[in-house]
């Protein structure tokens, strides 16, 4: 079983590195069919030919494309982001304190709405097609719908407007201690919570109802186990390949995608961060970011993948 | 130092300098106002910016750098509420040479946020970097008539090719803010002789401030400390006021404006300013090289529907001219063009237009409401005939690729101090932002001829035929001037309004107090 494992991980490693590469390739690609380059942007409607001139010299655009990626790829290889061409800090400082903004909110979003999708679920399988079961898919299907900025807009209008419970900027500040970060980013934490939820608790609810049509649940019921422990502990167990998928696909969002409630609540993290610098062409930032988000997807992939083999028996212990 | 003033405005400024300097001797102008409190954080929250900021004074462009900049830095003059200019780093100026030859005399004692203290090297140092042939500065277009600068103890000496009777009021722009050694070390170190001392810099989130110990100006600066967040979602904004996390907002929708008043702690400061959302037309291509034409759009835009539907009512209509009586020298016998489909129909008809749809670019990005505004120019002009066809374009890259390169497109422009500086950076046939490709000797001449005019009636006189001449036979379609609308908590005191920027043209941090 291990070395299936390591053979795994290695390989899924391999190909790994070998995506990223190509995503890295692809995005500058990309941002260099982007209209305008980033001495235009900086000067906007200010630009004179002779500031513009000046400005891509100082930067080194009029250097090949082709020469500029490789240059950076070489840096980026022996782990020299550079420095971002708009404002000339330090990438990788600037990235890694995005990044840990943003690998908090994901974190404090996954601990409460990972277990409460599941939990849900959970419910929903025990009274399915009864009011608890109609209740809950109702709900979280009714805040899946609804445009993440405007269930941002409404938490703010009446948690921080009309209560004046929670502040309704998300900014984090260096002296600030863990419990005022956690204030600072209890109403993202909400929005995205509602935002994910349905997903993950339609897909536990699904897997396991599939599950429950199998002969050995029968014989389980039979026994005269409690309905719920007849889900938790004899159902549940074969269902957790396509739940895991589920919410790795979520915590994937969870890191990459929230770029709209981080805009609404005033939250520092990568989103904005990549947002940004893309719309003034500041090449070697969106690479570095395109690549940690990539990176992201590829690795919690791998996870679900890995963790689906070793929940499968049949995988687990091959003849 | 003493709360001077200078003169209540530019009349004549070139006669009377020596007159400013006696007025600053005499000491300290009686306030009428009380005392300002001293103390307290002000936290702003600010639409226009993003990580990619910076806080080098020649590439700063956006809403939030612009605020920074003023809390950190000082330029030599400032254009006081009223047009008039007021000293600053400099402590008095001297035209010679029948305004050719300008000298400013630095002010002494003013230090540095590093201690340093200030020399009339390091404001030649700033004049340098912001016009020499490396410069990469937004501020390179207005710099061009120097031709040389030299500094003789703290005097300071700007040599022009041209006289140039309006050099001071250039030397208020933002971007020529004074660094220690002019910036050439480290230009976006955020060190300078403002009021405020930058202690955080998080491009596109937020910036922090400490007052400065050694500011040299008593009576600005009256916060403790001074915060500003960058949030540029206007719904987020808005919030922050109305839940008290914040005291100050710039750009305030007209549409919620009224709205927003409406909380017993908030108020709502609008300001007349020079700013215009425009229409321009490229006056050297087809069809817009045909004069008929170029009115016959001109009449067949509804001004006053404009000001009601896209800015709420916050503003006036504009006269297809940059100018409005926030400049000084404005000549306010200019008729107003009205709307009035019949000319528009009459001139179209003379211009003898094939009737293939007229292309207008235009995005928000140029003006918050361009593609409204287009939409309804594009019914009132079918109502006469003429078919415009909008072309929506991305936001992104829209100063880039559209504006000034396309022919007919939307534009905004945000005023300059004084009627010269805008004719020169926008209409002067040679000028790198004219975006109406707008060419004619006899503009050019009179521009020239008003810039050395030292008799203020003659300069109205010919601003004045500037004017007409640009409103009859330029590319600009000017429907409105837009008004800054700024919120603020109730206990945000000492507001007065700035007609060339909004929250007090930058200056909110460094002039109010809390009561």
């Amino acid at each position: 079983m291990s070395f299936l494992v390591v053979k795994l991980v290695s390989q899924r490693i391999a190909l790994g590195l070998m995506l990223l590469l190509a995503a890295s390739a692809l995005i500058f690609v990309g941002t260099q069919m982007l209209p305008g380059d980033v001495a235009q942007t900086i000067l906007g409607q200010t630009a004179t030919p002779e500031a513009l001139a000046n400005l891509r010299a100082e930067l080194g655009l009029n250097e090949p494309a082709l020469s500029r990626y490789f240059s950076w790829l070489g840096n980026a290889l022996q782990g020299d982001l550079g420095t971002a061409l708009t404002n000339g800090k330090d990438i990788a400082e600037s990235l890694s304190g995005r990044l840990g903004n943003t690998l908090f909110l994901a974190a404090c979003a996954a601990v409460v709405s990972i277990p409460l999708a599941i939990i849900l679920g959970l419910l929903a399988v025990r009274f399915r097609n009864r009011w608890p079961d109609k209740m809950i898919s109702a709900v979280t299907l009714a805040t899946i719908s609804v445009p993440e900025f405007i269930l941002g807009y409404l938490v703010m209008y009446l948690v921080a407007v009309k209560l004046r419970w929670l502040p309704s900027v998300s900014i984090v500040r260096p002296e600030m201690d863990f419990l005022d970060r956690i204030e600072a980013i209890a109403m993202p934490v909400i929005v995205l919570t509602f935002v994910v939820l349905a997903h993950m608790m339609r897909m536990t609810r699904a897997a396991i109802l599939n599950v429950m049509e199998s002969a050995y649940i029968e014989t389980a019921e039979l026994k005269g186990l409690s309905a719920f422990r007849v889900i938790a502990s004899h159902a549940m167990p074969n269902a957790i390949a396509p739940i895991v998928n589920v919410v790795m696909l979520n915590l994937a969002y969870l890191i990459v995608g929230v770029v709209v409630v981080e805009v609404v609540f005033v939250y520092p993290g990568m989103g904005q961060y990549l947002v940004d610098h893309v719309s003034k062409r500041d090449v070697p930032v969106v690479q570095a970011a395109g690549l940690i988000f990539a990176a992201v997807y590829i690795v919690l992939n791998t996870t679900a993948d890995i963790i689906a083999i070793l929940a499968n028996p049949r995988l687990r212990h091959p003849k | 130092m003493s709360k001077m003033k200078s003169q209540p405005s530019r009349r004549a400024f070139l006669g009377y300098v020596s007159a400013l300097g006696i007025a600053a001797a005499l000491g300290p102008v009686s306030m009428a106002e009380a005392a300002p409190k001293k103390g307290g954080t002000f936290v702003m929250a600010l639409k226009g910016g993003e990580s990619t900021n910076t806080l080098d004074p020649a590439l700063s462009l956006s809403h939030v750098t612009y605020q920074a900049l003023r809390a950190y830095s000082e330029t030599l003059l400032n254009v006081t509420e009223d047009g008039g200019l007021e000293y600053r780093l400099a402590e008095s100026v001297e035209p010679a040479n029948g305004g050719q030859t300008w000298h400013f005399k630095i002010r002494s004692g003013v230090k540095f946020h590093n201690g340093q203290e200030l020399t009339a090297m390091d404001v030649l140092k700033t004049m340098e970097r912001h016009s020499n042939e490396d410069s990469k500065s937004g501020a390179l277009g207005i710099m061009k008539g120097i031709e040389s600068m030299s500094v003789d103890g703290d005097i300071f000496t700007v040599n022009l090719t041209t006289p140039n009777s309006d050099l001071p009021y250039l030397m208020t722009d933002y971007h020529l803010a004074i660094q220690p050694n002019g910036g050439f070390d480290d230009p976006a170190a955020g060190i300078g002789t403002g009021p405020y001392k930058v202690t955080a810099n998080e491009p596109g989130v937020r910036y922090s401030f400490e007052k400065f110990a050694d500011y040299w100006d008593d009576s600005r600066g009256h916060y403790d400390a001074h915060e500003i967040l960058v949030i540029n979602d206007d719904t987020s904004r808005a919030a922050a006021l109305q839940s008290g996390q914040v005291h100050a907002v710039n750009l305030v929708s007209p549409k919620t404006a009224k709205l927003f008043a409406r909380a017993p702690h908030i108020k709502i400061e609008t300001t007349d300013g020079k700013g215009h959302y425009i229409f321009v037309m490229h006056t050297d291509t087809a069809p817009f090289d045909n004069k008929d034409l170029r009115l016959a759009l001109k009449y067949a835009i509804n001004r006053e529907e404009m000001v009601d539907k896209v800015l709420a009512g916050y503003g006036s209509v504009g006269n297809d001219s940059p100018i409005n009586a926030a400049y000084p020298l404005f000549d306010d016998t200019i008729e107003q063009r009205k709307f009035d489909l019949d000319k528009a129909r009459e001139h179209y008809a003379k211009s003898g237009h094939d009737g293939s749809p007229i292309v207008l670019h235009v995005s928000d990005a140029a003006f918050a409401g361009a593609l409204d505004a287009a939409a309804l120019f594009q019914q009132s002009a079918k109502a006469a005939g003429i078919p415009l066809e909008l072309k929506r374009e991305p936001a992104d890259g829209y100063w880039s690729e559209v504006w000034n390169k396309k022919p007919f497109c939307a534009s905004y422009w945000g005023g300059r101090p004084v009627q010269d500086q805008m004719w020169s950076v926008g209409y002067l046939s040679t000028a790198d932002w004219n975006d109406t490709n707008f060419n004619s000797p006899e503009f050019d001449a009179m521009l020239l001829e008003a810039r050395a005019e030292l008799d203020e009636a003659k300069r109205r006189e010919t601003y004045g035929k500037m004017g007409r001449l640009v409103r009859e036979e330029g590319g600009l379609i000017n429907p409105m001037f837009n008004q800054f609308i700024d919120g603020m908590q109730q206990e945000v005191t000492g507001w007065v309004s700035h007609p060339n920027g909004n929250l007090m043209n930058g200056f909110i941090a460094s002039k109010t107090w809390f009561e």
